[in-house]
């Protein structure tokens, strides 16, 4: 089996802290002058095209997955939709004849409408930085680590070897579970929801 | 969009909120809703502002960055942030402070000109002349207060002891030697007094002269910007020891001013019965809802709707008459002193416009949503800005003076009136909602009530018909269901026989589910002990002491008890509590209950937990230093259980 040698976004909802900072990082990358203070006098104003979405005691960063099968691009009746040498799927507007079909059909919901131009635009996992070989805006303006540029088997390469960490630690009785704030807020903010969703059935 | 029930237990909020989902209007809880997520580095303290290297933030997973780019870590930022959370709570109320304090002074300088000039010598000697914008309505109590700070009161006027007693108020302000407040002297007990000022040394900290014993109220809060300054101070321990300092000047300082002087100006609160809700809000009458934290416009707002010439105009108007009501802790004020009554709490502000009835809201300062302008924009409502502190754009300005304080007040209360006729009858809505109970308690009312003494309350507790003291405190937050926590933790701890005593939105929220009601303590939610307690002495088993400002009531009522059994505040089975927290004040009186020996909970977490040893020392190190600690808890029911175990390990030390 060949090696996936594709880098591409993963997510991990349980360190996104929810401060949006990929969704500005986006926006500004996505923006005539790739400049957060002139970005916000632009017109049109620039578009994230990656999501926070709060989810209970959650939040989960959702983007453009660049699916090994996409169904956007196999439904779009102009090919619009392309894959480019990285693996990225892109839109080329030029062809996009803005019929929605590749986000009816997308899981994640990623593609999204421009009505100014009548063309979808979505995540392209930024270009022009991976052409100097940058990681996307949003990895690089995520301090968490909730989102990841890598290989699929970098990824799971790293969480196999944590694992293994802790598994030998635990063996050894040297485990202890580091104080980390934000699970401890997440503890509460579960119980807040527990509270105001129990009462009110 | 949220569920009517999901907001709030309150009915009228429910009803209200579902009449605003029905007319488009957006409120608190889906502002709440757009915000989401919140920002998580906020949300843990871990984000930095405070120069321009940055803004910086922590990884709170434990990985890169672990420090700002002048080296602070997470601790650091997060111990600076809650500073300047505590010295923008105690601005807040020692401002209000100020103000009464200058109201006082400048109301002692007209009588003296006014003398001068010839007029009624002695009733400006008394300071009960009609000439004057503000007369000293509670001479007695301007003398208790002049005599505690040993203001020889012989032979002198009460023109002459109002501004002695200002005066000495306005230098606590300001002063810069290194003494300990004149105000904290004055009201604290020597045990506690020998702790605050053991406190630093205890922290490891030695260099701290006099401990965390305020100079002076200003100093302290300009103090905290200049530790929270880039490059100042960065260990948690020495940031978190001025912040109890800071809260301290707010205690006994500026809120204690503010309460004190506003009890000899306008009167100190008696029991009195009183309604609180929505439902005080009238059909065929100009309604003037008074907003915000200050009394001294609304209680000149209160006067001039009793003018027959606004009243005259108002039934010219087709309105029956002219009724105030109040929100929030300005309502608080006017009820505890008038028995006007309240139309709710900080949630219920954008509620009130929406019944369609609300002809003006008068706003001060503190707490009112800028939202209250948009709102208004659906009705007719005037929302009518009064502080030269604090103006909203879209509203109505009519700045007040205390000097001209009568003329300003009618032009007000004649806005409201003469709003009346453009009221859309078809659009109103008032909720039927609202419950009375006896409000009032201040310390004096207290006193009196148990005949001049507190040794009934003492042997109760001492016997455990009572366990002990929960004093509760304000504010509603959208995070929490409106009234949910304040009510659970109440009953809760009710059921366990501990007494309570409260202020601010949590007042109004027990006084609007009848807990103030001495009826309330045949309920099921009181135990057999404090029931039998609270029948005894015909008062309801929790007891309302005002406005947030006003939490000083409670430290003064503990210190009193410290006294009689000769320990210090520490010592005693008392706790407190802020249930639905939301502001900076509540982070700022949250802090000075600690510091003054109260351990408090807190049912929504503050930003601190980005910061490990920040939370280790407020949850159990501040035991060593101070006596008292923060339990942070938003489950009510678990909460209470924590405050009631806290008290039984107090009557354990105590041997009771």
């Amino acid at each position: 089996m060949p090696p996936d040698s594709k880098p591409t976004i993963f997510i991990n909802p349980a360190k996104c802290i929810g401060c949006r900072h990929c969704e500005i990082a986006c926006a500004v990358e996505h923006s005539k002058s790739k400049n957060l203070f002139s970005a916000i006098f632009e017109d049109p104003l620039p578009q994230p095209r990656i999501h926070v979405l709060p989810m209970g005691a959650y939040n989960v960063p959702m983007n453009c997955r660049h699916c090994e099968n996409a169904p956007c691009m196999e439904v779009c009746p102009t090919g619009a939709i392309f894959k480019d040498e990285d693996g990225a799927v892109l839109v080329d507007v030029d062809k996009c004849i803005g019929c929605k079909m590749c986000a009816i059909v997308c899981p994640f919901g990623i593609p999204e409408f421009d009505a100014l131009n009548g063309v979808m635009f979505k995540c392209d996992m930024c270009p022009d930085r991976r052409a100097e070989g940058r990681p996307p805006a949003c990895v690089e303006a995520c301090k968490t680590g909730a989102l990841m540029f890598g290989t699929i088997d970098e990824v799971v390469s790293q969480v196999r070897k944590e694992t293994a960490e802790k598994i030998i630690k635990l063996k050894e009785g040297e485990y202890k579970e580091e104080y980390n704030g934000w699970e401890l807020f997440r503890s509460f903010q579960a119980e807040v929801i527990r509270i105001n969703e129990g009462e009110s059935k | 969009m949220k569920k009517y029930k999901e907001v709030s237990i309150d009915p009228t909020t429910q009803k209200m909120y579902e009449r605003a989902q029905e007319l488009g209007i957006e409120t608190v809880w889906e502002r709440l809703e757009k915000q989401q997520p919140q920002c998580g580095y906020g949300l843990l303290g871990i984000c930095c502002r405070n120069c321009m290297m940055g803004p910086c933030r922590i990884n709170p997973f434990g990985g890169e960055p672990k420090r700002g780019v002048c080296g602070a870590d997470a601790d650091t930022i997060v111990a600076r942030n809650l500073l300047r959370m505590i010295a923008a709570g105690a601005a807040a109320h020692s401002d209000h402070g100020r103000h009464v304090a200058l109201t006082l002074l400048v109301a002692a300088e007209m009588a003296e000109k006014f003398k001068k000039e010839g007029k009624p010598v002695l009733e400006l000697d008394n300071m009960a002349s009609n000439t004057l914008p503000y007369q000293v309505r509670d001479p007695e109590k301007l003398k208790a207060v002049a005599k505690r700070l040993g203001i020889e009161t012989e032979g002198k006027s009460i023109r002459e002891l109002a501004k002695e007693v200002a005066e000495v108020a306005l230098n606590d302000f300001g002063k810069q030697d290194e003494e300990p407040l004149a105000f904290l002297k004055a009201y604290l007990n020597p045990k506690t007094y020998e702790i605050f000022e053991k406190a630093a040394e205890k922290a490891g900290m030695p260099w701290f002269e006099n401990g965390i014993l305020p100079r002076s109220i200003d100093r302290e809060i300009v103090e905290s910007l200049h530790r929270t300054h880039i490059g100042t101070d960065h260990d948690p321990v020495s940031i978190l020891l001025h912040g109890l300092k800071t809260a301290l000047g707010d205690a006994w300082g500026g809120s204690l001013i503010a309460t004190e002087l506003q009890d000899v100006l306008f009167g100190t609160p008696k029991v009195i019965k009183a309604e609180a809700n929505l439902g005080v809000l009238k059909e065929d009458y100009v309604n003037i809802v008074v907003h915000g934290h200050e009394p001294v416009l609304s209680e000149k707002i209160v006067e001039a709707a009793q003018d027959p010439e606004l009243l005259e105009l108002a039934e010219k108007l087709g309105a029956k008459g002219i009724n105030v009501v109040g929100m929030c802790c300005t309502g608080l004020e006017v009820l505890m002193r008038h028995g006007i009554p309240i139309a709710g709490n900080f949630l219920q502000q954008e509620m009130a416009i929406v019944t369609g009835a609300v002809e003006a809201m008068v706003v001060d300062v503190q707490c009112i949503m800028p939202a209250t302008v948009d709102v208004a924009r659906c009705f007719h409502t005037k929302i009518i800005d009064t502080s030269p502190i604090a103006t909203f754009p879209g509203a109505i300005h009519i700045k007040f003076d205390e000097r001209r304080a009568d003329e300003i007040a009618k032009e007000i209360v004649r806005t409201a009136v003469e709003n009346f006729p453009n009221r859309s009858k078809q659009r109103v809505e008032i909720p039927k909602e609202k419950m009375s109970g006896y409000v009032g308690f201040s310390v004096e009312a207290i006193l009196e009530h148990f005949g001049g003494t507190l040794k009934p309350i003492e042997e109760a507790i001492v016997e455990g018909k009572i366990k002990g003291v929960a004093g509760l405190v304000g504010c509603n937050n959208p995070k929490v269901k409106q009234d949910h926590n304040h009510i659970k933790i109440a009953n809760e701890l009710m059921k366990r026989d501990v007494l309570l005593i409260g202020t601010g939105c949590w007042a109004t929220a027990a006084m609007k589910y009848g807990i103030f009601l001495p009826e309330y303590a045949d309920t099921e939610n009181v135990g057999p002990g404090l029931r039998e307690f609270a029948k005894e002495w015909g008062i309801p088993p929790a007891l309302n002491m005002g406005s947030c400002v006003d939490c000083t009531r409670m430290l003064v009522l503990a210190d009193l008890i410290a006294r009689d059994l000769n320990v210090p505040i520490s010592a005693l089975p008392v706790v407190g509590s802020a249930p639905e927290a939301m502001t900076e004040k509540a982070v700022s009186i949250g802090t000075y209950f600690v510091a003054s020996g109260i351990t408090t909970h807190l049912g929504v977490v503050p930003p601190v937990l980005g910061g490990p040893k920040v939370v280790k020392i407020l949850t159990q190190d501040l035991y060593d230093i101070v006596g008292a600690a923060f339990i942070v808890e938003p489950d009510p029911y678990k909460a209470a259980k924590l405050m009631y175990e806290h008290i039984m390990k107090k009557r354990k030390e105590l041997g009771i």
